[in-house]
C-alpha cells in the first residue's frame, strides 16, 4: 500500500508543481469559482503587507483571514526553512502520540486480531511521518530551486496542506473500514442480519483499495488541483478538517476537540461537526445516547469543554497576537452578513444583490440557518452512523456556506469511494455526474460571455450556479437514501415482498 | 422530483427510453433541423424594435449637406494616395488638423506567421491616423469611433473623404456629449487591431506598435464605413465579428430606422428584404439570408473592421456601400446624413447599449430570432447524444468504469490521449514545420502550411487505432462501450459550450457530427461506415460550407475552384488565429477533431 500512495503523492505534487510554473497559475488564481473573498491569496498578500507595515491587517476591507492564519503565513514567509523542519517533527510527534492509543486499542481488541490482520498496520504512523518527511525534503529541495520572489515558497505550504489532507483521509478511511468490518463481524456472529443479504456484506478484498481511492479522489481531483494552484487557503482549512476526522476516528477526544475548535475558528461552519464527533465517541465508548443517563451527560460535557476551551484559548491567542478584537467583525461578521457579492458557485450572491436592503437581516438569517438546521434531523436519523453523518455535514456545509469554492466541494467528493458499496442503490448518480461535469465546463464559458464578451448577463451564470448546487444536493440526497436503504435491507432482507407476495418497492418519504 | 424518486414511474420512463431509443433519436434530429429551418419563416420570428430609451424617443434632425465636397475630397485623397504609394499620412494629418481635430498617428508592424496569399502580405508595416473631436458638453469620459479603412488601389476613397467631411461638419456642432474619434487605419484589420491594443494598453497577439499619444474616454460604440463609389444603390450592414460575436441588436435597429427615415435601400448579407413571406420564394429568400448569417458567424472571423471592437465590449457594425445596376441611387449627402443621425443618437446614450439582444439571427433586417427561439434547435440535436449515453448498455458500463481499478478506464485512456496528441500536432506542426516543408517540397509557404495540416489530419485517421492495437491487443466489448460513453459525453459538453459562445458553429458541427457519432459501433460494415464518417468529419464540413456559401452568394464554383477556396479558407483560419486570436482553428484542432478521432477508434475497435 505504501508504494502506490507514495507514487500518488509524487504524481500529485508533480502536477501541481508544473501548473505552478506555467502561465495558467495566474489565470486560475483569478477565477471566482476557485477563490472566494475569504481565501484568495491576493488578499492574504495584502494582509501580510499591512502587517509588515505595522498596521492592523483588518483595517481595510480586503483581508478576511483569521489572525492565526496570517501569522502562520508571516512566519512561513520569513522562516520558511524552520517551518518545514518543525512541521516534519510536529508530524513525527503527532504519530508518536497516536501510537500508544493504537496499541491500547489493539490490546482491547486482541480477540479479533486475526480478522483484523489484513488491515492492521502497526507501523502506519511511522509510515505517515516517513511520507511527510519525504514531502518536506522534496519541497525543501524545490524551495532552493524555485525561490524567486518573497512569496514563492508559500506554494509549498499549499502543496503540503493537500498532501496532509490526503494522508489524513487515507488513514481515517483505513481506520473506518477496520471498524466497519469489525462491526459487521459482530453482527454476523449475533445473527442480526437477515439471511438473504449476504451479497450486501462487504469483503476485505473490495475494501482494500478504498483508502487509496479516497486519497486519489482528493489529490487528483481537478477541483483540488485548481484550488491548490490558486494558492487558496481553502486547502489549509480542508487539511484541518481532515486531521480532525483522522483524530476523531483514531479516538483521541482531546485532539479531536482541539482540531474541531481550530476548524470552527477558521470558518464557523464546521461547528456542525460537533454532533457527529460526539456521537462517534459515545458509540466508541459504548455510552448509549440517552438523555437520562449521567454517563452520557458526563462525556458530552467533557467533550464540549475540550472544544469550547480550545476555542476560547485559540481566540484569546489571536487577541493577544493582534492586540485587538478587529478580527471578529472582519472574519465572522463577514461570513455571516455576506457583504461581498462577488459571484461564486454558491447561492448567496445573486439573492443578496437583488434584494431590498431592509430585508437583508431576515434573509441572511434564513440562508445561514440552512447550514445548521439539517444537523438536528440528520443526527437523529444517523445517530448509529456518525462517519456517514460527518460526510453529510461536510457536503451540506460546502453547498450552503456563504462563500463556497470548488476546494470545499473536493473535500466531500473525496469520501465518495468510501461509499462505493452503496452504488447499487444509487438512483441518479449518472444524471448527477453529467450535470456536475457539464456545469464545471459551463462556468468559465458563461463567465466569459458575461464579463468579457458582455453578451450574456448574471442570470446565465446564476442559472449554472443553481444547476450545480441542484446537482450537489441531488448527489448528497441520493447517497443518504442509498445508505438508509442498505441498512434497511440488511435487517429486513434484500428481496422484500408485499403482503400479497409481489415484489415491494421502497419509497423515501 | 416525483418522476425521479418514484421507482415504478422511473421504470416506465427508462423502459420507454430504451425501447424507443432509435426512433426518438431520429425524430429529435429531424425536429432539430425542421425547427432550425422554421426559424426563417416570418410568423415564427419577432419584429425588431428599438429597446434603448435614449435612442428611441429622441428626435434628431439631420443637416449634413457637404456630400459634394466629400466627393471632391475623395479625388484629392486618391491623388495623394497614388503619389505616396500607400496611405498619405501627412496629407491626412494636415487635413484633419485643418478641420480642428486633435490628430495623432500610430505606427505598427507585424510579421505574419506565413505569407497571406489572398491579400499578398507578409511583413506588414503601416500607420494609423486618428483625430479626436473633443466633446464640448460633457466631461470627456466616453467616446464614439468612426473608422474608415484606407485600402490599397482606388477602393474606399469615398469613405475616407466622407469621414473628413463629417469631421468638419461635426466640429461646428455644439451638442456633442461624447468625444468622437475619426480613425483611418491602414492594412484593414491589422491596423484596427494595433490601434485597439494601443488604446486599451493590451498586447494579446504579439503585435509591435507605438503607444498612442492621445486618448479619449471609454469607447461606447463604433461604426466602420466602407464606400467605394460616388453614388450607391444600397447600404449593407455587416454584424458578424470575431468568434461569432454580434453587437447589440439595437445598433442594427438604429441603422434600419435611419434607412427607413431617409429612404435608403438597406440590405443584410447583401440581400434585400422581401414582403411576400407567404410564398415559397419569399421563404427561401429569408432562409438564404439566415443561412448566410449562420455560415459567416460560424467561421468565427471578423467580416469587417468592426469585428475586433466587439472583443473590447464596444458595440460596432460595418456599413458597406454597394453600387449595383439599379436605377434608384443614393448620393453621398444622404449617406452622410444617415451617419450623422446614427452618431447623434449614439451620442444621446446614457449607458452602454445593453437593452436589446446580443444573441440573435437575422432572416431580414426587420425580423429577428432570439436565443430562446433558436436554442431548442440545437437542444434537440444535443439531446440525442445524451439519449445515446443513457442507452442501458452504456449506462451499465458507467458502473463498471466507476471502479478505477477495472481495466475499462485504462483501455479508454490510451485512445483518448493519442487522439489529443494528434490534435496538438495538428495545432502546432503546420506553422512550425513550414520551413522544413518548403525546403523539401516545391511549394510556397502558405501551401506548405495548409498541406501539412491536411497531411496530419489524414495521418491521424491511420494512427490511433493502430497504436491502440499494438499497445493493448484486441479491444474488449466493454472497452469500446466505455470509450463511446466518454466520447459522447465529451462531445455533448463540447458542442454545448461551443453553441453558447457561437451558436452557428455549434449547430453546424452538431448537424454533421451527431448522426454518425450517435450510431457508431464496431459491429458495422467497416468500409461503408468509414466512408460515411470521413464524409461527415470536421474537414469535410468546412468543404461543404464553402460550397454552400458560394451557392448562397450566387457565385457557384466548380469542384476545383471549390478545392482552392477550401485551401485558402484553412490558411485564413490559421492566420486569423495567429493575428487576431480567433478561436475556431484551435477549437477544431484541439477538441473537435480529437473527439471525432475517438469515434473513429470505436469503429475500428477490434
Amino acid at each position: 500500500m505504501a508504494a502506490p500512495l507514495t507514487l500518488l503523492l509524487i504524481v500529485a505534487v508533480t502536477i501541481r508543481a508544473v501548473l505552478f510554473r506555467s502561465s495558467l497559475a495566474e489565470l486560475i488564481s483569478a477565477r471566482v469559482e476557485v477563490v472566494s473573498p475569504l481565501n484568495a491569496w491576493k488578499r492574504v498578500v495584502e494582509g501580510l503587507a499591512l502587517l509588515d507595515l505595522g498596521v492592523s491587517p483588518y483595517s481595510g476591507d480586503v483581508f478576511h483571514e483569521t489572525p492565526l492564519m496570517i501569522y502562520l503565513f508571516h512566519f512561513t514567509v520569513d522562516y520558511a526553512e524552520i517551518v518545514f523542519i518543525v512541521s516534519a517533527y510536529f508530524v513525527d510527534c503527532l504519530s508518536c502520540f497516536l501510537k500508544p492509543l493504537d496499541r491500547a486499542k489493539m490490546a482491547i481488541n486482541s480477540n479479533y486480531l486475526k480478522s483484523d490482520l489484513l488491515f492492521n498496520f502497526p507501523g502506519c504512523c511511522e509510515l505517515i511521518s516517513w511520507f511527510i518527511t519525504i514531502i518536506v525534503c522534496l519541497c525543501f529541495c524545490k524551495f532552493h530551486f524555485l525561490c524567486t520572489c518573497k512569496y514563492t515558497d508559500v506554494r509549498l505550504c499549499h502543496q503540503i496542506a493537500d498532501g496532509i489532507t490526503a494522508l489524513a483521509l487515507y488513514l481515517s478511511i483505513q481506520t473506518y473500514n477496520k471498524d466497519v468490518f469489525r462491526k459487521q463481524k459482530y453482527a454476523l456472529e449475533s445473527d442480526r442480519y437477515s439471511a438473504d443479504c449476504l451479497e450486501l456484506l462487504r469483503s476485505p478484498k473490495e475494501m482494500f483499495y478504498i483508502p487509496l481511492k479516497v486519497a486519489m479522489f482528493y489529490l487528483l481531483n481537478p477541483f483540488t488541483i485548481l484550488s491548490c494552484v490558486a494558492k487558496s487557503t481553502c486547502g489549509l482549512n480542508n487539511a484541518i478538517i481532515a486531521l480532525f476526522i483522522f483524530c476523531t476516528l483514531k479516538g483521541s477526544a482531546l485532539l479531536s476537540g482541539i482540531l474541531l475548535a481550530l476548524a470552527t475558528y477558521q470558518s464557523i461552519y464546521p461547528l456542525t461537526l460537533f454532533a457527529p464527533a460526539l456521537l462517534f465517541f459515545l458509540q466508541r465508548l459504548y455510552i448509549p445516547v440517552n438523555l437520562r443517563r449521567s454517563s452520557f451527560w458526563f462525556f458530552t460535557l467533557q467533550y464540549a469543554f475540550m472544544y469550547v476551551g480550545s476555542l476560547v484559548v485559540i481566540t484569546g491567542l489571536s487577541f493577544f497576537l493582534l492586540g485587538s478584537w478587529d478580527f471578529i467583525p472582519s472574519v465572522y461578521g463577514f461570513i455571516f452578513s455576506v457583504p461581498d457579492l462577488t459571484p461564486n458557485i454558491g447561492l448567496f450572491w445573486y439573492f443578496f444583490a437583488e434584494m431590498f436592503e431592509h430585508f437583508r437581516l431576515f434573509f441572511s438569517c434564513v440562508f445561514q440557518i440552512n447550514v445548521f438546521f439539517y444537523t438536528i434531523p440528520l443526527s437523529i436519523k444517523l445517530k448509529e452512523h456518525p462517519v456517514f453523518l460527518i460526510f453529510m455535514q461536510i457536503a451540506i456545509i460546502s453547498i450552503f456556506k456563504s462563500y463556497p469554492t470548488v476546494g470545499d466541494v473536493a473535500l466531500y467528493m473525496a469520501f465518495l469511494p468510501a461509499w462505493s458499496h452503496l452504488y447499487r442503490f444509487l438512483r441518479n448518480i449518472f444524471l448527477v455526474s453529467c450535470v456536475l461535469l457539464a456545469c464545471s465546463a459551463l462556468f468559465p464559458v458563461l463567465w466569459h460571455l458575461w464579463i468579457y464578451a458582455g453578451s450574456a448577463n448574471s442570470n446565465f451564470y446564476y442559472a449554472i450556479t443553481l444547476l450545480f448546487n441542484f446537482g450537489q444536493i441531488l448527489l448528497v440526497a441520493d447517497y443518504f437514501y442509498a445508505y438508509l436503504r442498505r441498512e434497511h435491507h440488511l435487517t429486513h432482507g434484500l428481496y422484500l415482498k408485499k403482503k400479497d407476495g409481489t415484489e415491494a418497492t421502497l419509497v423515501l418519504k | 422530483m416525483g418522476l425521479l424518486s418514484d421507482p415504478s414511474r422511473r421504470k416506465v420512463l427508462t423502459g420507454l427510453l430504451t425501447r424507443l431509443n432509435t426512433p426518438i433519436c431520429i425524430v429529435c434530429y429531424l425536429a432539430g433541423i425542421v425547427w432550425f429551418m422554421g426559424l426563417a419563416f416570418e410568423p415564427f420570428t419577432l419584429r425588431t424594435y428599438m429597446s434603448e430609451n435614449a435612442m428611441g424617443s429622441t428626435m434628431v434632425e439631420e443637416r449634413f449637406s457637404s456630400g459634394e465636397r466629400a466627393l471632391s475630397l475623395a479625388k484629392e485623397f486618391d491623388a495623394h494616395k497614388r503619389k505616396a504609394g500607400g496611405m498619405p499620412v501627412e496629407w491626412l494629418v494636415k487635413a484633419m488638423q485643418s478641420r480642428g481635430l486633435e490628430v495623432f498617428t500610430q505606427s505598427f508592424s507585424r510579421k505574419l506567421p506565413f505569407p497571406d496569399e489572398n491579400k499578398e502580405r507578409y511583413m506588414v508595416r503601416g500607420t494609423n491616423v486618428y483625430g479626436i473631436l473633443r466633446a464640448p458638453r460633457a466631461p470627456r469620459t466616453e467616446a464614439l469611433v468612426i473608422t474608415a479603412p484606407c485600402s490599397p488601389g482606388n477602393t474606399n476613397n469615398q469613405a475616407v473623404a466622407l469621414l473628413l467631411a463629417l469631421a468638419q461638419y461635426f466640429r461646428n456642432q455644439i451638442y456633442w456629449a461624447k468625444d468622437i474619434i475619426f480613425l483611418v487605419n491602414e492594412h484593414d484589420l491589422i491596423g484596427t487591431q494595433a490601434w485597439l491594443e494601443g488604446y486599451h494598453h493590451t498586447n494579446i497577439t504579439g503585435m509591435e506598435y507605438s503607444p498612442l499619444q492621445g486618448r479619449a474616454g471609454s469607447i461606447q460604440a463604433a461604426l466602420s464605413l466602407e464606400l467605394s463609389s460616388d453614388v450607391i444603390t444600397s447600404l449593407d450592414l455587416v454584424l458578424e465579428g470575431l468568434n461569432g460575436q454580434l453587437p447589440n441588436l439595437d445598433l442594427a435597429n438604429l441603422f434600419y430606422a435611419f434607412c427607413q427615415k431617409l429612404g435608403v435601400l438597406c440590405t443584410i448579407q447583401g440581400k434585400l428584404q422581401r414582403n411576400d413571406w407567404d410564398t415559397a420564394e419569399g421563404y427561401t429568400h429569408a432562409a438564404q439570408t439566415m443561412m448566410l448569417m449562420v455560415l459567416k458567424q460560424a467561421c468565427g472571423r471578423s467580416w469587417g473592421d468592426h469585428g475586433l471592437f466587439l472583443r473590447y465590449h464596444i458595440e460596432a457594425a460595418s456599413v458597406r456601400g454597394i453600387n449595383s445596376f439599379r436605377h434608384y441611387k443614393t448620393d453621398a449627402t444622404t449617406i452622410g446624413r444617415l451617419l450623422e443621425g446614427m452618431v447623434r443618437k449614439l451620442n444621446n446614450l446614457l449607458e452602454r447599449l445593453h437593452q436589446s439582444y446580443f444573441f440573435y439571427l437575422l432572416p431580414s433586417l426587420s425580423r429577428f430570432v432570439s436565443i430562446g427561439y433558436y436554442m431548442p434547435a440545437f437542444g434537440l440535436l444535443a439531446v440525442i447524444l445524451l439519449l445515446r449515453v443513457s442507452f442501458p448498455g452504456l449506462c451499465h458500463c458507467f458502473s463498471v468504469s466507476l471502479q478505477p481499478s477495472s481495466p475499462g478506464v485504462l483501455t479508454v485512456l490510451t485512445p483518448v490521449v493519442i487522439s489529443h496528441l494528434t490534435g496538438v500536432a495538428l495545432y502546432l506542426l503546420p506553422v512550425h514545420l513550414q520551413e522544413m516543408a518548403v525546403e523539401h517540397f516545391p511549394v510556397s509557404e502558405t501551401e506548405a502550411v495548409v498541406l501539412t495540416a491536411i497531411a496530419i489530419y489524414t495521418a491521424g485517421l491511420a494512427l490511433p487505432h493502430n497504436t491502440q492495437r499494438l499497445l493493448s491487443g484486441e479491444g474488449t466489448e466493454q472497452g469500446w462501450k466505455v470509450l463511446k460513453l466518454t466520447a459522447l459525453l465529451y462531445l455533448a459538453v463540447l458542442l454545448g459550450c461551443t453553441a453558447l459562445i457561437n451558436f452557428s458553429l455549434g449547430f453546424i458541427l452538431a448537424v454533421t457530427l451527431v448522426p454518425i457519432t450517435a450510431s457508431i459501433t464496431p459491429h458495422m460494415p467497416k468500409a461503408l461506415y468509414a466512408l460515411v464518417m470521413v464524409l461527415l468529419s470536421p474537414a469535410f464540413t468546412i468543404l461543404y460550407c464553402v460550397f454552400i456559401y458560394q451557392e448562397l452568394i450566387e457565385a457557384p464554383v466548380s469542384v476545383s475552384e471549390g478545392w482552392m477556396l477550401f485551401l485558402s479558407v484553412i490558411s485564413q483560419g490559421i492566420l486569423d488565429h495567429a493575428l487576431y486570436g480567433s478561436l475556431v482553428y484551435p477549437l477544431l484542432a484541439l477538441f473537435i477533431y480529437p473527439c471525432w478521432l475517438m469515434f473513429w477508434n470505436i469503429l475500428f475497435w477490434n
